[in-house]
């Protein structure tokens, strides 16, 4: 509890996660106004009405790995070794916080989202509703996203501890590499779907038939698979976070 | 409280600190010496745990850093007075500090207060000038009250008026009986402040003994005399058998106080037109020490007909408790006109015990 109050301090002390959250709101709630208002909401299904709160993922990235860069960007990181010798302790405050704002942040925006476009759009092509277990996993599942991608991205930083390198990897990784990785030829149709990235998405995407024209195959992992998928990438990347962070002098 | 037992650092294939041995003792002011880059940051690095030692180990108030709980309560440390997040506000900074310590926020600005930040504690931190940055560090460092503190060069790129701050702050310290162990590469600095030095060059150590007896046995003391009868007095020297070089008019004496020179051409009824004692100034004595230590020497132009003769290192003397304030040694004298006064053959006379 200490612990997560002193990274709550650093976090909050500072200007960039203000910045940040703020772009994922309105990237969030912009592409929603979007797809409610287009051609009437013709497109307003739940996973496109949220593809701004994907992108305010990627955002959500850059503020979780940059918690960790400025911190060797300008040596706080030391402070905060002086102050708290084990090393792994602190990076777990560091990631549960992150994780935390993540989960509440992903949620909170998405539900958001989709309530406006609910409120706007009016002619959807399926009745906007949150009631199966189903309609919240494509809505609300984004607070799990948001909360391993922000375990993913501390991790990250932790192992480059460079901003500029790491916010490339946590943007170029989702944005380039995976979608790269399908065009090769057999490997990449057979693995493509199950690298994390691509997988989370699955956790948010539609089943049933209706929406299936949206999706590029059937084949992949499910919803479940591919959100364990990505939250196993994102443990390994911390276990080894945490080993080099160990090992390495500060 | 700090110990440092066989401590070795390699980076890579440099090797940073080389099998270190060394004790700091609580109620003085303990300097911490050595050329840039003779390894005294990292030494810090290695006490705090910062960085993995190659072999040896360190202790601080009697345990590992990292096994310290609460260490903020114990060791209070400034190595680096840039490590602070520009856009953060002196007082979340130390705030976080705390917090994690669980030091309450009253002493957050209780310490604000001490170094003279209260009236700016709201402002970024990025925005103060080095030395309110150095006081904000130096706040850090006494966050919890700790009983041993580490500064790593405080007074670096201070003014005359933050130097003197920082020095009678540091005496302050160890008046209250706490460990205070400082890093300089200045040794008149040193001289002003630490009632104990351990020298360090290359990583190795090259003395550790009180300041005073650093000072009286580093630095080489000779004679400047005068004379109408020159010639006559080199021979009577000579009989005495002291060393002696020519400068311009006048011999330069080694090894011999005055009173003993004056009295020779007294008995030989030679004529002295002078007569005075010259102390080497602090830096040659220093440079003269750490000579073969320097990591990014330059080839010395001073050093003439083997002049700056570089010594063995001495054996560390016992420590030896602080005295009273001693007064600042003679600073830099001019340079010595003609060659520089030759040092004995020998390495450093031995350190009187108990003197």
């Amino acid at each position: 509890m200490t612990m997560l109050n002193v990274e709550r301090i650093k976090l909050f002390s500072t200007r960039s996660p203000y910045w940040c959250l703020a772009s994922i709101v309105f990237a969030g709630f912009g592409f929603a106004t979007l797809f409610a208002l287009v051609d009437n909401g013709h497109a307003a299904i739940p996973y496109l009405i949220l593809r701004g709160v994907n992108l305010g993922m990627s955002i959500f990235m850059v503020l979780a790995a940059l918690a960790i860069t400025t911190e060797y960007r300008f040596g706080t990181i030391r402070n905060t070794f002086l102050a708290t010798p084990r090393r792994p302790a602190v990076l777990a405050a560091k990631t549960l916080l992150l994780a935390l704002i993540g989960g509440v942040t992903g949620l909170v925006v998405s539900v958001g989202c989709f309530y406006l476009a609910k409120a706007l759009a009016q002619d959807p092509p399926l009745p906007l509703e949150l009631s199966s277990g189903d309609d919240w996993r494509q809505v609300a599942g984004y607070g799990a996203l948001f909360a391993i991608a922000g375990v993913i991205a501390v991790s990250v930083g932790t192992i480059v501890r460079q901003s500029a390198g790491a916010i490339a990897i946590v943007l170029l990784w989702p944005l380039l590499f995976e979608s790269l990785f399908t065009l090769i030829p057999t490997v990449g149709p057979k693995v493509g779907p199950w690298l994390p990235f691509t997988a989370a998405d699955k956790w948010v995407s539609p089943t049933n038939s209706i929406t299936d024209v949206f999706q590029s195959s059937s084949s992949g992992p499910t919803p479940v698979q591919g959100l364990l998928v990505f939250a196993g990438a994102a443990a390994v990347l911390w276990v080894v976070a945490v080993l080099v962070l160990q090992r390495r002098d500060a | 409280m700090i110990e440092a037992i066989g401590l070795t650092k390699y980076y890579g294939k440099t090797l940073a600190v080389d099998d270190l041995s060394f004790t700091v003792r609580p109620g003085a002011v303990t300097g911490f010496l050595g050329p840039n880059g003779s390894g005294k940051s990292t030494t810090m690095r290695l006490i705090l745990g910062l960085d993995n030692p190659t072999r040896g180990s360190t202790k601080v108030a009697g345990h590992r850093y990292a096994q310290l709980s609460k260490p903020l309560t114990q060791v209070g440390a400034l190595l680096d007075a840039n490590w602070i997040h520009p856009n953060r506000s002196a007082r979340s900074h130390l705030r976080f500090m705390a917090a994690s310590n669980k030091i309450p926020v009253s002493r957050v600005d209780e310490v604000l207060d001490i170094v003279g930040l209260s009236s700016v504690a709201k402002r970024a931190a990025g925005k103060f000038s080095l030395g309110m940055k150095q006081r904000l560090g130096l706040a850090g460092a006494l966050l919890g009250d700790p009983q041993v503190l580490l500064f790593d060069e405080p007074v670096n790129g201070l003014d005359p008026e933050g130097i003197f701050w920082v020095r009678t702050f540091m005496k302050n310290l160890a008046a209250q009986g706490k460990t205070v162990f400082v890093s300089s590469h200045l040794l008149s600095e040193m001289a002003l402040t630490a009632d104990h030095l351990i020298v360090i060059g290359r990583g190795r150590l090259i003395a550790d003994s009180s300041t005073e007896e650093f000072i009286a046995r580093s630095t080489q003391t000779s004679v400047r005399v005068r004379s109408p009868r020159l010639p006559e007095l080199r021979s009577v020297l000579g009989q005495a058998g002291l060393a002696f070089t020519d400068a311009d008019n006048a011999l330069i004496v080694t090894g011999a106080p005055s009173e003993q020179i004056g009295d020779l051409a007294g008995a030989a009824g030679i004529t002295l037109h002078e007569l005075s004692p010259q102390s080497g100034s602090l830096e040659e004595a220093f440079i003269q020490l750490t000579g073969d230590s320097v990591e990014y020497g330059t080839s010395r132009a001073v050093s003439g007909q083997g002049g700056f003769a570089v010594q063995p290192p001495p054996q560390p003397a016992g420590f030896r408790p602080p005295g009273a304030m001693r007064q600042p040694p003679p600073g830099a004298l001019p340079p010595p006109q003609g060659p520089p006064p030759p040092l004995p053959p020998s390495p450093l006379p031995p350190a009187p015990e108990g003197r």
